[in-house]
């Protein structure tokens, strides 16, 4: 009975929520600010939906510029920005679409639900107030003041804000900042749900860690320009230094098996550096951080050399340091 | 996959959506600013107070013909909607836009347009609350006579009165970095308003600011609350008017600019 009266617009706008689409791209974007500082310089990217972007680099490095544009809060010096294949400085393009900044204050004298419900008001098929309070995990303080809340509710109260309008496309600017371990896992798992229900989410962050776990690419800017993109252990691999000439297990796919080995050892530094896919040798506090794309390899040989090798430890190579090779060689 | 126009639902109606988003703004804009006591009851208590001093005291007394008490019930009637604009749209959107809470307003869908105008009632609703108090204080504790319709007289500029300053403020927020928002306004706000004579009848003052002051915006909304109770001229009513209309005019086009400008800014 029901089915028969339900009205025309449940009938959802993406029939193969399967099928990828672009929901945001920029098209050699170029954005100059009137001091002559170059933000962005002929940058083109896309996001598809399904997935969830990562937006690294360091400051300055044109991420929030980048982010405002897509918001429609600022107009481009040169280039194309789409969302959803609109405008976004025109507000009806922005019905799809919901935003998380980071806000010094946010009105204080107005309770937690009703500023939800303010920005409910403001989309044509808004999530219910309590699939909201759910999803940002804003139980049994609706009805407390934001000025009363402590700073991890306050940026729960601001993700709320995001979802209020069931959109398509969202925006997050350092979600996890100031929250516990437990409140940061519970925002993840509603963003990669968000992921899972076909929507786009496009995230900046500082810790690499959160990009490293949540995100399907990655996109690294520096200077204003895209350095890098791809998923998180492409970028990863990328971060494997100049190996020298003799190493033929560079000529293999980017996906290379590189490790850290770090341990404590008599050898010197130009013996390891000759070892089978050794590509860098560093001596630490801690002992000898060793990058070598042939783990096993390097392992067999270093043991056999060094029978009095103690503290071994493998590790992959943390998003951190492909970031850190990334934009400090630019 | 419809990429530019928007798969909306049948029954979805632009204007009513936009009407019910203004008036949520409104109500909500209002009950925060009542919320904030520190600006609710400084902004509706200054107008009150100096009447308290200047009219209650003065109660009697006659100026040129005008009976002080009632005088200064419109023109502090003019400082109340005056100050309540200044302070909730000048200093309050000053503090939303250094918080980066403006642009988050900015990058939702709401219409812009309708964010300000429920400021804007906010600050006249609160002008109406001052108007009215002073009318009841004026009445009861200053033997001043008051007719109905004048009352709504006062009521009436009070909206009108509202909207050049709420331009004003808007220009302000434009220009002042928040944390000395609050003390500019007031370092503009008090000298201009006695300028104009809302603190004291204006043919107590020096003739060189009595001949400055229609420069000022304040003196001609003090003008046309004046004019309710015959204490203006009638016939120039239409020019004060006019004047207003060109202040908010100025007013709108510089915060145009200033944030065309800020725009254009890193």
């Amino acid at each position: 009975m029901s089915a028969i009266l339900e009205p025309i617009d449940t009938i959802p706008d993406k029939l193969w929520p399967e099928a990828k689409y672009a929901a945001s791209s920029l098209h050699e974007v170029t954005k100059r600010y009137s001091n002559g500082v170059i933000a962005l310089d002929r940058v083109s990217l896309e996001l598809r939906s399904g997935d969830i972007v990562a937006l690294l680099g360091p400051n300055g490095a044109g991420k929030s510029t980048a982010v405002k544009l897509m918001m429609g809060l600022t107009s481009p010096t040169a280039g194309e920005v789409r969302v959803f294949g609109g405008d976004p400085r025109v507000a009806g393009n922005r019905l799809r679409t919901g935003v998380m900044l980071q806000v010094g204050r946010a009105p204080e004298m107005l309770r937690v639900r009703e500023h939800i419900e303010i920005m409910r008001g403001y989309y044509p098929r808004p999530l219910s107030s309590a699939e909201i309070v759910r999803a940002a995990g804003l139980e049994g303080i609706e009805e407390r003041m934001f000025g009363q809340l402590s700073g991890g509710q306050k940026q729960r109260v601001l993700f709320a804000l995001a979802l209020a309008g069931d959109p398509d496309l969202i925006f997050l600017d350092e979600p996890t900042v100031g929250l516990d371990i437990e409140a940061r896992r519970r925002m993840w798992a509603e963003i990669r749900s968000l992921r899972n229900r076909g929507k786009t989410v496009l995230l900046t962050t500082h810790y690499l860690e959160e990009a490293d776990a949540l995100a399907d690419r990655i996109i690294v800017l520096s200077k204003g320009r895209v350095i890098c993109e791809g998923s998180p252990a492409e970028v990863r691999a990328t971060a494997s230094p100049k190996s020298n000439s003799r190493d033929r297990d560079d000529s293999r796919s980017p996906l290379a098996n590189v490790k850290l080995l770090s341990f404590h050892t008599t050898l010197s530094r130009e013996q390891i550096l000759t070892l089978a896919g050794v590509q860098e040798v560093e001596a630490t506090a801690t002992g000898v951080v060793v990058t070598t794309s042939a783990p096993e390899s390097s392992l067999r040989e270093l043991l056999a050399l060094d029978p009095e090798l103690r503290g071994l430890d493998v590790r992959s190579p943390a998003l951190e340091d492909a970031f850190l090779a990334l934009t400090t060689s630019e | 996959m419809s990429t530019t126009a928007l798969s909306l639902p049948y029954s979805y109606n632009r204007t009513n959506r936009i009407f019910s988003i203004f008036l949520r703004e409104t109500r909500y804009e209002f009950v925060r600013a009542m919320r904030t006591k520190a600006f609710s009851l400084s902004v509706i208590g200054f107008p009150v107070m100096f009447y308290l001093l200047f009219g209650v005291m003065n109660r009697g007394e006659a100026v040129h013909g005008q009976i002080v008490a009632k005088y200064l019930v419109a023109s502090y009637a003019a400082f109340g909607v005056v100050g309540s604009a200044l302070f909730g749209i000048g200093v309050g959107l000053a503090g939303e836009r250094s918080s980066g809470w403006l642009e988050l307003k900015r990058a939702s869908p709401m219409p812009p347009l309708t964010y300000l105008a429920a400021k804007c009632v906010s600050a006249i609703a609160f002008g109406l609350i001052i108007a009215t108090i002073l009318c009841l204080v004026g009445t009861f504790a200053a033997g001043v006579h008051l007719s109905a319709l004048e009352y709504l007289g006062i009521c009436g500029v009070s909206v009108i009165g509202g909207v050049p300053f709420a331009c004003m403020g808007l220009l302000l927020a434009m220009l002042l970095p928040a944390n000395s928002a609050p003390g500019i306004v007031n370092l503009i706000y008090l000298p201009m308003s006695y300028c104009s004579g809302l603190w004291m009848p204006i043919s107590l003052l020096p003739k060189w600011m009595q001949h400055a002051a229609p420069w000022l915006p304040t003196y001609h909304l003090a003008q046309l609350m004046l004019g309710i109770f015959g204490y203006a001229q009638p016939a120039q009513a239409i020019r004060h008017v006019f004047a207003l209309l060109g202040f908010a005019m100025l007013f709108l086009g510089c915060a145009w600019m200033a944030f065309a400008r800020s725009e254009a800014d890193a």
